[in-house]
């Protein structure tokens, strides 16, 4: 396996008394796609919003590259090559499909403006399958559609690594299967992602490794079969056997 | 559909070109209409430059119109006019940068109600230094500028708006303005550096409106801060954005021409009851068109193209 592209230590977020995210550390490399599973509330949104500068952490270090990204603000962040989409679909509903892929390559690691942005946006919307959309606002598009709107968008910043948060959640069973396609297609190009996910079908396809927590810490680190077999996350999900 | 994209530029160059003709061909009615009218379209064309794209609403703009007005009554005396018109664009520049790192991370109606405070806060300062430091309250201004000239500063400044907010809409700023209106957070994900693009565009719109407040300044002989700093203004110049359309550079002179005309026959025919027509003209704009004059023609042109392209194609009358 390749040099670490990002290595997570000792990370705690606290809000108020509530430790969110406790001890957190793990490391993804170059093209791995590395699931973070969990039940509802063990923190898995927190790492993201750490991780692309959304919140603060308390202590503990995300580097990417090497660099320390705590510390720098959500922009520098992903000017560095993080790019995110959001647990609830966002997308810039007053401009069209265009547009909002036109704005995330604007702003990213390698800039493009003018013709050189029309043409790359076009090629990320074919990307995603939504060659036909260009001209329709955002906030017309169907709800499988703004999601594919916001991955393309995601892209245009050329990330190096990109953050999923549940980005297959709510799609009915046939856009599910378009949605893991399209994802196993961007895993073939070698993108690194963490997929925050609860889907179990998109996680044994596409994950190299998934890691899970519960109540803020990592209880396991392991290929996607394995990780589910322990006992521990066993425990976390359906209980102990004498409950 | 090439002379529609045309149109619009063409007209406002002849309507400016007559503006600046009045003095030749008009009243002194006319002129002083005239001035109203450029007034308020560059100070509601500026408003719009940074509320209209980030849906930050600012009720700032009389607090930086009251700083140019009296940064020309503190020193008309003492230097020369372009100095006076570079000190106020400098004052609220300043004053903007403050204001800006101070309110710019808030949302929603807690920016509105600051702006607001903002412009009575300076209200309440600029008296309190004439009376205890000058002096006297009230401050005169014996310039020699006519009627014509301050006319024809308009007829420039107002030129100057449309092309900084020409090049704003078209540069990097105006697509941050715009995913910062659209969706803060995605923004700021996205690699835009949000506080510089909300400072930058509030201090331009800003030192726009301070050179109007400077350039209207000696039409009044006399000002004092309830003049010069009077609120109302700052809801008429949101009002004529909002009825114009904010999200286009051409909306707001759609809402100051019907406005100011309107303002003036309220005053002239109804001065007792004008707070009230103005509250009614408020609320009737924001229920009935709520995208303004501009957002009408648009939705109103894309039918007339849906309703040709369908007629050529079934080939029937267009």
């Amino acid at each position: 396996m390749s040099a670490p592209i990002l290595k997570i230590q000792g990370l705690v977020k606290r809000f108020g008394g509530l430790v969110a995210v406790n001890d957190m550390g793990f490391s993804v490399a170059q093209g791995e796609i590395v699931g973070l599973l969990g039940p509802n509330g063990s923190g898995k949104t927190t790492v993201l919003n750490l991780v692309s500068g959304a919140l603060k952490p308390n202590q503990g270090s995300i580097r990417l590259h090497g660099t320390e990204l705590i510390g720098l603000p959500p922009n520098r962040i992903a000017r560095q090559g993080v790019a995110r989409t959001f647990q609830l679909v966002r997308v810039l509903g007053s401009m069209n499909a265009l547009e909002n892929v036109k704005a995330g390559l604007a702003f990213g690691t390698q800039p493009l403006a003018g013709r050189a942005a029309d043409r790359g946006a076009a090629v990320l919307l074919e990307r995603v399958g939504m060659a036909d959309f260009a001209q329709i606002g955002a906030a017309d598009l169907t709800y499988i559609n703004q999601k594919r709107l916001e991955l393309a968008r995601a892209l245009a910043l050329r990330p190096q690594l990109l953050l999923l948060d549940e980005w297959l959640a709510g799609l009915n069973p046939s856009e599910l299967v378009d949605g893991i396609a399209l994802l196993k297609s961007l895993r073939e190009e070698g993108v690194t992602m963490i997929l925050v996910e609860h889907v179990m079908d998109a996680i044994r396809s596409l994950c190299d490794r998934c890691v899970v927590m519960n109540a803020g810490r990592k209880i396991a680190d392991a290929p996607p079969l394995q990780a589910l077999a322990e006992p521990e996350v066993v425990r976390a999900y359906l209980g102990d056997d004498d409950a | 559909m090439k002379l529609i994209r045309f149109l619009p530029g063409a007209l406002g160059v002849g309507l400016l070109a007559i503006c600046a003709a009045i003095p030749f061909i008009g009243s002194g009615y006319a002129m002083s209409m005239a001035i109203s009218l450029l007034m308020f379209t560059s100070l509601a064309t500026a408003w719009a430059m940074f509320s209209g794209p980030t849906n930050y609403i600012s009720l700032a703009t009389v607090a930086f119109f009251g700083i140019g007005a009296y940064t020309a009554a503190v020193l008309s005396e003492t230097v020369s006019w372009p100095l006076v018109l570079v000190v106020a664009v400098l004052v609220s520049l300043v004053v903007s940068l403050i204001v800006g790192l101070a309110t710019l991370r808030l949302r929603g109606v807690y920016f509105v109600i600051f702006t607001f405070g903002l412009s009575e806060l300076l209200r309440q300062l600029v008296t309190w230094y004439e009376t205890n430091q000058a002096g006297s309250l009230g401050r005169y201004l014996f310039l020699d500028i006519t009627q014509a000239q301050i006319l024809w500063q308009l007829v420039a400044l107002t030129v100057l708006v449309y092309i900084v907010g020409w090049c704003v809409q078209r540069s990097r700023l105006g697509l941050a303005l715009r995913m910062i209106g659209a969706d803060e957070t995605v923004a700021i994900h996205s690699g835009v550096n949000t506080t510089f693009a909300k400072m930058a565009a509030f201090s331009i719109s800003a030192m726009l409106m301070a050179l109007a407040g400077a350039i209207v300044a000696p039409r009044w002989t006399y000002i004092d801060p309830t003049i010069a700093f009077n609120s109302v203004l700052s809801f008429q110049v949101l009002i004529m954005a909002l009825l114009g359309g904010a999200a286009r550079l051409h909306g707001p002179v759609l809402g100051a021409v019907p406005l100011v005309l309107l303002f003036e026959y309220l005053s002239a025919n109804f001065p007792n009851y004008f707070s009230v027509l103005l509250g009614l003209t408020f609320m009737a704009i924001v229920y009935v068109i709520p995208n303004g004059v501009a957002g009408l023609l648009a939705a109103l042109a894309k039918r007339l193209g849906r309703r040709a392209a369908t007629a050529v194609a079934t080939g029937g009358p267009v």
